[in-house]
């Protein structure tokens, strides 16, 4: 059993009753990063199109961390998660 | 909200804005912004069978693009749980934009039309809550072929023939104007005559990079076109295409809208250039033609003519249905001008908008004062 916390942006809050972190309990050790994200998607349906397009890539001006490292760098949504790990979903340095 | 209130949507890159007035179309007051902080590059209005629904594309820059509406002018919208518009997972595209909402006709009132980057258009039938999209296009041959303009490989246009049921157009940038004539099953490109200036071949079969097309419901056979340089007009549904651009100081430019009671009157906002995309001189001027295009002419009253570099962008023209018509643009330097006469004198309605990407004008309920025989004045 392997337990991450996600931290959840102010934007998408709205769709997890207000609550910043969410626990999730998967039960492979290590589970991948696209295995957490179904794990969140499955208590918080709205979140996924916010986060992934319809191809189930991450949106290009999306950020996910697995702890301090973005994802993009490490494997993407292969990435392994390690128990106690926190996640965050965070929107990219863009805009105008 | 009185009946017979013009209201202006006005999408702009950070959310929408409504402007309210009285038929009389003198003053204007403004309401939102609306999807705050959301780009809103399509606005419809919906009245078919007693709604009073407005749409709107909201698009986050970090969290994607939906279809929302309100059908209370804007105190809230619909927020979809899942992403309406999305392309089939086979076709490995995904949604960047949506640039166009069109209602259904009237005897179709279900149904609805998005057009979208990159370039496809959805179709609901069940009054907006599930999108497909159009199979005939999506899986076009001329597909891999066609390229994105500056704006994005977008579908910006639709127009739906108001006589023949199964016929409509598209225009895409740059893929050019497709016509289907069995309800977008098949679609052949219709660009005989309008030129390419960014090929060798100037004159292909598609790949055009047009701007915008326009058409009046009681001559569906005739068609204007604004084109990337070029202003053409059709007199045979697309089939082709002949240039009408005598007296504009720039046959370049955006936005292109039609008198709702004249089919013979079009307006457009010629650009300098594809380079320098402001108004020639710097005077900002709406030109018109009264006689389907044969001649045009400059409208300036009430709109600056010094040190004027406003741009307008494709969707950022409209006129309502009152008579006299009221036409209207908003630019990307956020101001909106309001005409009430048909075009012949303008004023300011509202500045200090964010860049103004899309204008339409919608009646409110029981105010329409559709008169169909009456033709704007002005010299002809």
């Amino acid at each position: 059993m392997t337990r991450v916390t996600f931290l959840i942006p102010t934007a998408l809050r709205p769709l997890t009753e207000g609550r910043a972190r969410l626990d999730v309990d998967l039960p492979r050790s290590p589970p991948s990063l696209g295995e957490a994200l179904d794990a969140l998607w499955a208590m918080c349906p709205a979140m996924r199109d916010r986060v992934l397009t319809e191809q189930g890539d991450i949106r290009p001006h999306v950020n996910i961390f697995v702890g301090t490292e973005s994802s993009q760098w490490i494997g993407g949504l292969a990435t392994p998660v390690p128990d106690g790990a926190e996640i965050s979903i965070l929107p990219a340095v863009s805009g105008g | 909200m009185k009946g017979g209130d013009i209201v202006l949507l006005v999408g702009t890159l950070k959310g929408a804005f409504f402007l309210r007035a009285p038929a009389t179309r003198t003053a204007w007051e403004v309401a939102g912004p609306y999807l705050a902080g959301r780009a809103v590059y399509a606005v419809a209005g919906d009245d078919r069978v007693g709604r009073r629904r407005i749409w709107a594309s909201a698009a986050s820059m970090h969290w994607g693009a939906v279809l929302v509406s309100t059908d209370d002018w804007g105190r809230t919208w619909t927020n979809p749980e899942q992403a309406n518009v999305k392309f089939p997972a086979e076709s490995a595209l995904a949604l960047k934009q949506i640039w166009q909402i069109v209602s259904g006709r009237p005897d179709e009132p279900d149904t609805l039309y998005c057009g979208v980057e990159p370039a496809a258009l959805f179709r609901s039938t069940d009054g907006g809550e599930t999108w497909t999209a159009v199979r005939g296009l999506l899986d076009h041959p001329h597909r891999p072929r066609w390229t994105p303009g500056g704006g994005g490989l977008c579908l910006h246009t639709i127009v739906l023939d108001p006589v023949t049921a199964d016929r409509m157009w598209v225009a895409i940038s740059t893929g050019g104007v497709y016509r289907t004539d069995d309800g977008g099953r098949t679609w052949t490109p219709r660009n005989v005559g309008i030129r390419v200036e960014f090929l060798p071949e100037k004159y292909p079969e598609f790949g055009q990079c047009v701007h915008k097309v326009v058409q009046h419901r009681d001559r569906p056979e005739v068609l204007f076109l604004q084109n990337h340089w070029g202003l053409y007009r059709s007199d045979d549904a697309g089939d082709s295409w002949q240039d009408v651009a005598h007296g504009v100081p720039s046959d370049f430019g955006f936005p292109m809208a039609v008198h709702p009671h004249d089919p013979d009157t079009v307006y457009v906002l010629p650009l300098e250039s594809d380079e320098f995309r402001c108004p020639p001189e710097g005077k900002l001027r709406v030109y018109r033609t009264l006689n389907g295009g044969r001649t045009w002419a400059p409208l300036t009253r009430g709109l600056p003519q010094r040190r004027a570099y406003d741009t307008v962008l494709r969707d950022a023209m409209a006129t309502d249905t009152l008579d006299p018509a009221g036409v209207y643009f908003g630019t990307r330097s956020g101001k909106l001008f309001a005409s009430k006469d048909g075009g012949n004198s303008w004023r300011l309605a509202v500045d200090g908008l964010p860049p103004v990407v899309c204008v339409r004008a919608v009646v409110s309920a029981d105010g329409q004062r559709r008169r169909a025989t009456a033709r704007p004045t002005g010299r002809r």
